[in-house]
C-alpha cells in the first residue's frame, strides 16, 4: 500500500517536473544559439553552473539555504509552508533536467545544415516564418530520442527526493524496510515499479516518434 | 562569513577525499567491467549477448539510489554479515557504471564504418592487426570525450552515497549543518567544490572533441 502511494508521487514529480524542463530548457537552448552575446553566456552559465552540480547538492542547497537566501522573515514563512520539500523538489528537478534539456535543443538547431536556412529564405519566408514552419518542426523532432531519455531520467531522478523526506516510491521501500525489516522484497519491489515505468515512457515516445515521424529520413 | 566552513575544513576535506577515493575505486572497477559488457552487447554468441543485454537495459532502468540501497540489503543475506558502507557503496557503482560504460564502448564500435575495416584487410593487415592499428584507435578516439563525461557522472553520483551513511562531503557537510545551521555556505561551499572539480573535468573531454575533429 506505501508503495502504491509512492508511484502517485514518483508519477506526479516526474510529469509536472518534466513540463518545468521542457519549457525552461527549450528557452534557454534557444538563447545559447542566438545572435546576442550576452544571452548566449546567461545561457550558457546556466547549463554549466546546473550540469556541473550534483542533483543531490542542489537539491540540499534550494531546501535547506534556499529559504535562508530571503531573510530572516521570510524565511520563517517559507518553512511554515506544508509539503515545502515537495515543491522544492519539482522545481529543483525541473531546473536540473532544464539544462540538459538545453544542450540537446541547442545540439538539435546545430544538426540542421546550414542549407535549411538557406533554402527556407529563398523560397520568400521571413526570419520569423522560417523559424515557425522549417527550423522548428524539424528540430523538434530530431531532438524526440534524446528527449526520451531525458524523460526517464528525470522519473530516475525524482528517486534522490527521498533524501529531503518526499514520499515517493524509493523513500516508500525504504520505509517498509525500517517497519518490517523487509528491505530487499521493498526495494525489489521499487525496481520493478521503475521498470514498468521505464517501459511506459518509451512506448509512449515510440507512439509520438512514428507519429511525428520526417517522411524521407532514415526510420528508426 | 565563511566561519563554519574554515572551522571544519579539515573535517569537510576528509569528506572529499572519501568522495574521490569512492569515485576511484568505481571507475577502477567499472571500466573494466564496461568493456567486457561491451563486447558481451556485440557478441554474436547468443548465450552472450541475451543475458548481457538483459543486464544492461535492467540496470539503466532503475535509479541508482535503489541499486545502492538494493546491495545494501542484498549483501548481507549473501555473506552472512553486514557489510561496511563503503565496500556496498563501490560494489552497487561499478555494477551501475559498468553498464553505462559498456554502451560508450559498444556505440564507439559501431561507429567504425565496415568500409574501413574492409580497407585495412584489403591492405594485407590480418584479424589482430586490423583490430589493433584501424578499429581500436579510431574506436579509442570517438568514445574518449563520452567516457570522460562519464567519469564526471560517476564521480557526481559518488554523494548518493551518503543515503546509506557512507561520511562523504555532503554527509559530513549536513553533519556540521545540524550542529551550526549555516546552510548557505555549507551547500554552497560542497556546491563550489564540485563545480570546479566537474568544471575542469569537462573542459578536458571538450579538448578531446575538438582535437578529434582538427584530426579528422
Amino acid at each position: 500500500m506505501y508503495l502504491v502511494q509512492g508511484i502517485w508521487v514518483t508519477i506526479k514529480m516526474g510529469l509536472i517536473g518534466w513540463i518545468i524542463a521542457l519549457s525552461l530548457g527549450v528557452l534557454i537552448g534557444t538563447m545559447r544559439i542566438s545572435p546576442w552575446r550576452w544571452l548566449r553566456f546567461l545561457g550558457g552559465a546556466y547549463v554549466e553552473l546546473f550540469r556541473n552540480i550534483p542533483f543531490l547538492v542542489q537539491l540540499f542547497f534550494w531546501y535547506y539555504a534556499g529559504p535562508m537566501l530571503f531573510g530572516k522573515s521570510l524565511q520563517y514563512q517559507i518553512n511554515s509552508i506544508i509539503g515545502l520539500n515537495y515543491y522544492v523538489a519539482i522545481i529543483a528537478l525541473g531546473m536540473y533536467t532544464a539544462s540538459r534539456v538545453a544542450e540537446h535543443t541547442r545540439a538539435g538547431f546545430s544538426s540542421i545544415s546550414r542549407d535549411h536556412y538557406n533554402a527556407a529564405l529563398s523560397t520568400g519566408l521571413n526570419h520569423p516564418q522560417m523559424y515557425r514552419y522549417v527550423i522548428i518542426p524539424y528540430a523538434l523532432r530530431i531532438i524526440i530520442p534524446p528527449l526520451t531519455t531525458e524523460f526517464l531520467t528525470i522519473f530516475k531522478n525524482s528517486s534522490i527526493a527521498m533524501t529531503i523526506g518526499v514520499l515517493e516510491t524509493t523513500f516508500m521501500s525504504y520505509k517498509i524496510d525500517s517497519e518490517t525489516f523487509h528491505g530487499l522484497e521493498s526495494t525489489t519491489g521499487a525496481c520493478l515499479i521503475y521498470l514498468a515505468l521505464g517501459l511506459a515512457v518509451v512506448k509512449l515516445m515510440g507512439i509520438l516518434e512514428s507519429r511525428l515521424k520526417i517522411r524521407g529520413t532514415i526510420g528508426r | 562569513m565563511f566561519d563554519a566552513v574554515v572551522n571544519n575544513f579539515p573535517f569537510l576535506m576528509g569528506g572529499f577525499w572519501v568522495t574521490v577515493k569512492l569515485a576511484f575505486f568505481a571507475l577502477a572497477g567499472g571500466i573494466p567491467l564496461g568493456i567486457l559488457v561491451g563486447l558481451g552487447r556485440i557478441s554474436h554468441n547468443k548465450w552472450v549477448y541475451y543475458p548481457v543485454t538483459f543486464y544492461v537495459n535492467l540496470i539503466r532502468n532503475i535509479p541508482l539510489i535503489l541499486v545502492i540501497f538494493w546491495f545494501y540489503f542484498v549483501m548481507p543475506i549473501i555473506i552472512g554479515s553486514p557489510l561496511d558502507p563503503f565496500p556496498s557503496a563501490v560494489i552497487s557503482f561499478i555494477i551501475f557504471e559498468a553498464t553505462y560504460f559498456g554502451e560508450i564502448i559498444r556505440a564507439g564500435y559501431q561507429s567504425v564504418s565496415k568500409g574501413q575495416i574492409e580497407a585495412g584487410y584489403s591492405t594485407g593487415l590480418n584479424y589482430i592487426q586490423t583490430t589493433r592499428y584501424i578499429l581500436i584507435p579510431i574506436a579509442l578516439r570517438r568514445m574518449l570525450p563520452s567516457m570522460i563525461t562519464q567519469a564526471i557522472v560517476t564521480y557526481q553520483d559518488t554523494c548518493l552515497a551518503f543515503v546509506i551513511g557512507l561520511p562523504e562531503l555532503i554527509r559530513r557537510a549536513t553533519i556540521v549543518d545540524n550542529l551550526e545551521v549555516r546552510s548557505v555556505q555549507l551547500y554552497g561551499f560542497v556546491a563550489v567544490v564540485f563545480f570546479i572539480t566537474c568544471y575542469i573535468g569537462s573542459l578536458m573531454s571538450r579538448r578531446f572533441e575538438v582535437k578529434e575533429q582538427e584530426g579528422g
